[in-house]
């Protein structure tokens, strides 16, 4: 029994992320209760860390869990629990024909899975070495993953570090209150 | 320091002038109230001319054709034409719009910092040569500009801009990646020259080639061609007239300018399977853009159909592929740019009756009014029309010649009698302007915008120049077409 255990670790540990990644996912939409569907979501980010070590990327499994389990998750939970909503009220749904646009959303997305199927049926596997080798050297996964980023991807990277600022001014300059709203404040007081 | 990263910094030396530009401006525009609108336009115009100066001299130190960042970024005549395309923009835009923010008071820092944020992506988009670096770039271009779609708060109209773009722009980017990591995946990098290698040997799998239709469809949206196009009228229409001017030009060069290097450098083993798709989607465009101009009152939204016809132009010498091809996008974006430019300047001119309420009958005897104004109005129509000795015409010869030279007759066909199909539009305007009457009190009044006008100017005499004397420009793009094979091997 051990031994079976023993041999087939990957596979059991690789189901049983899979199904907690998937049940994960239809529970965030699935309960009503915007704090369960939150935990539902949290079992998702987990599972999806257990994968990321199951595949040797042993630093995205703990960035997946520092950044999203971790900050994300609180930022989400923060705000649900500031604004006290217990459950989410059943409004009436803007699109009339849930059914068909379930049926052709539910086929493409069967197309693209059985498309990624077939096309890994033929496709060499990916090799685990990569993810700790740079220029011949092997060294932790961690390692190799900082080399590639400030080394080949350094451009990207510093590109990214403005796209977010752009994203921080956005979000700024959207929820700002008006000037005129501003004014009409001072004057009041 | 390191030789290497030396030589990088310097070739990248434009790109960071305008960032630290963009957060001047950014933090000038915080104090005072957020209402100094000369000095902070004026301080736009200042970085995008030291930009101009930076770009210079990377381009002397650098070595020529050279690849930096580890393979990333390179500075070919082929960038730097569109990074002098995208300046141009940037220069233009805090001219049209110093006049526009203040009559409708909005503040000018976070707007100015956002369109040289946007100008940056651009830049980065048009030195790529990794979809890595690409497409960082595009999503720096891309959020700039909802913001900026989204500016005029007060606006209803400004929030349905934003919000339609936001979506819509979020899902094409979902789609371009997709179509990305399934090409990295078949190829085994996200280098355009190591990608091109790979498909010398790779057979052509369905995974392949999804990988590839996807990255087309999410490019033919940035262009804005049929049948992604349905953005366009409502984001032109309500996003402010000066952002919709620099949506117009700006992002959409630089969608051409990875459009053409990643499906012409990187991609080119493909050119059998994507020529049908992009050809169609051409066709489409050119004829779908052209019938629903026809019908618009809205001279914004006229305007959004007429751009979506020029993307539709500009797609032919993508597919003629060759390097007259090449050269050919590039000089059409150019005249499309100033005239384009010029025409929305109008508009901004013409804007008298408050946010987004002009219609074609505004222009009503205008040129009894103000003959000046509508003979320069004349000219930029004309232009984007493609009528002689403008400059449209000649960007348009070029176009059709090098679709016509790569076999592409039926294309030149659709686009030479959609293009007399345009004329109805243009001229609509035209005869507004010159034929009727015009109540009293009834059409738009020019109002006074000096920086408005100084940017029209500039359009203008570019317009007439290259309409007349267009060798300088075309001999400008040659030199970087010839490039583009050089690089990306």
């Amino acid at each position: 029994m051990l031994d079976w255990l023993v041999a087939h670790v990957v596979p059991i540990v690789f189901y049983t992320a899979a199904v907690l990644v998937v049940a994960g996912a239809i529970g965030v939409i699935w309960f009503r209760n915007p704090i369960h569907a939150a935990l539902s979501l949290l079992a998702t980010f987990l599972a999806v860390a257990g994968l990321f070590v199951l595949q040797h990327a042993e630093f995205i499994a703990a960035v997946q869990i520092v950044v999203y389990a971790g900050g994300v998750m609180v930022l989400f939970l923060f705000v649900m629990m500031l604004v006290n909503v217990r459950t989410l009220p059943r409004e009436y749904q803007y699109v009339r024909s849930l059914l068909p646009a379930a049926v052709v959303t539910g086929g493409f997305l069967a197309a693209v899975v059985a498309a990624g199927l077939f096309a890994r049926s033929y496709l060499a596997a990916a090799d685990p070495a990569a993810l700790t080798a740079v220029e011949g050297q092997t060294m932790g996964n961690t390692e190799a993953v900082g080399w590639v980023l400030y080394r080949d991807f350094l451009l990207p990277f510093e590109v990214v570090s403005l796209v977010l600022l752009v994203a921080m001014l956005g979000a700024i300059v959207m929820g700002r209150k008006d000037r005129r709203e501003e004014d009409a404040g001072e004057e009041a007081r | 320091m390191n030789m290497d990263l030396r030589a990088d910094l310097l070739a990248l030396l434009p790109e960071l002038t305008l960032t630290a530009g963009a957060l001047v401006v950014l933090l000038a525009g915080v104090g005072g109230g957020g209402r100094r609108h000369g000095g902070l336009a004026v301080t736009a115009l200042a970085s995008v001319g030291l930009t101009a100066i930076a770009l210079k001299i990377a381009v002397d130190v650098s070595e020529a054709g050279r690849l930096f960042f580890s393979g990333m970024f390179v500075l070919d005549p082929f960038a730097v034409f569109f990074k002098v395309l995208f300046l141009l923009t940037a220069a233009l835009a805090p001219l049209l719009s110093r006049d526009y923010l203040e009559r409708h008071d909005y503040r000018p820092g976070e707007y100015h910092s956002l369109v040289l944020f946007a100008t940056v992506g651009m830049m980065v988009m048009a030195s790529g040569t990794n979809l890595a670096s690409i497409y960082v770039g595009l999503e720096l271009m891309a959020l700039s500009t909802y913001v900026l779609a989204g500016y005029f708060r007060r606006e209803v109209k400004s929030h349905e801009a934003a919000s339609k773009y936001f979506v819509l722009g979020a899902l094409s980017s979902g789609v371009l990646v997709y179509g990305l990591s399934l090409l990295f995946g078949e190829l085994g990098s996200l280098d355009l020259a190591a990608m091109a290698a790979a498909l010398g040997g790779a057979e052509r799998t369905p995974t392949l080639l999804t990988g590839m239709a996807l990255l087309a469809c999410g490019f033919l949206f940035k262009v804005a061609a049929v049948p992604f196009h349905m953005w366009t009228p409502d984001v032109y229409e309500g996003a402010p007239t000066p952002i919709t001017a620099f949506l117009s030009v700006g992002p959409k060069a630089a969608a051409f300018a990875i459009f053409l290097r990643v499906f012409l450098g990187g991609l080119e083993g493909l050119t059998p399977y994507w020529v049908w798709l992009v050809g169609g989607s051409a066709a489409l465009t050119m004829i779908w853009g052209n019938l629903a101009a026809l019908t618009q009152d809205n001279v914004k939204r006229m305007l959004a159909y007429s751009s979506i016809a020029h993307a539709g132009y500009a797609l032919l010498g993508l597919l003629a592929g060759s390097e007259l091809g090449v050269q050919s996008v590039l000089f059409y974006m150019l005249v499309y740019l100033v005239s384009n430019l010029g025409a929305f300047g109008f508009v901004i001119l013409l804007e008298s009756r408050g946010y987004a309420g002009e219609t074609v009958a505004d222009y009503a005897g205008l040129a009894r009014r103000q003959p000046l104004a509508a003979f320069g109005m004349l000219v930029f129509l004309l232009s984007l029309g493609g009528i002689p000795p403008t400059a449209g015409f000649m960007g348009k010869l070029y176009v059709f010649a090098a679709a016509v030279n790569a076999g592409f007759v039926w294309l030149v066909v659709v686009a030479v009698v959609m293009s007399a199909v345009s004329l109805y539009y243009y001229l609509r305007i035209a005869m507004q302007m010159y034929l009727r009457e015009g109540q009293e009190g009834e059409g738009a009044e020019v109002l006074a915008a000096p920086w408005t006008a100084r940017a029209i100017g500039v359009c203008g005499v570019f317009v007439g120049i290259i309409g007349v004397y267009p060798a300088p420009f075309a001999a400008a793009a040659r030199t970087t077409a010839a490039l583009i094979g050089v690089t990306l091997p």
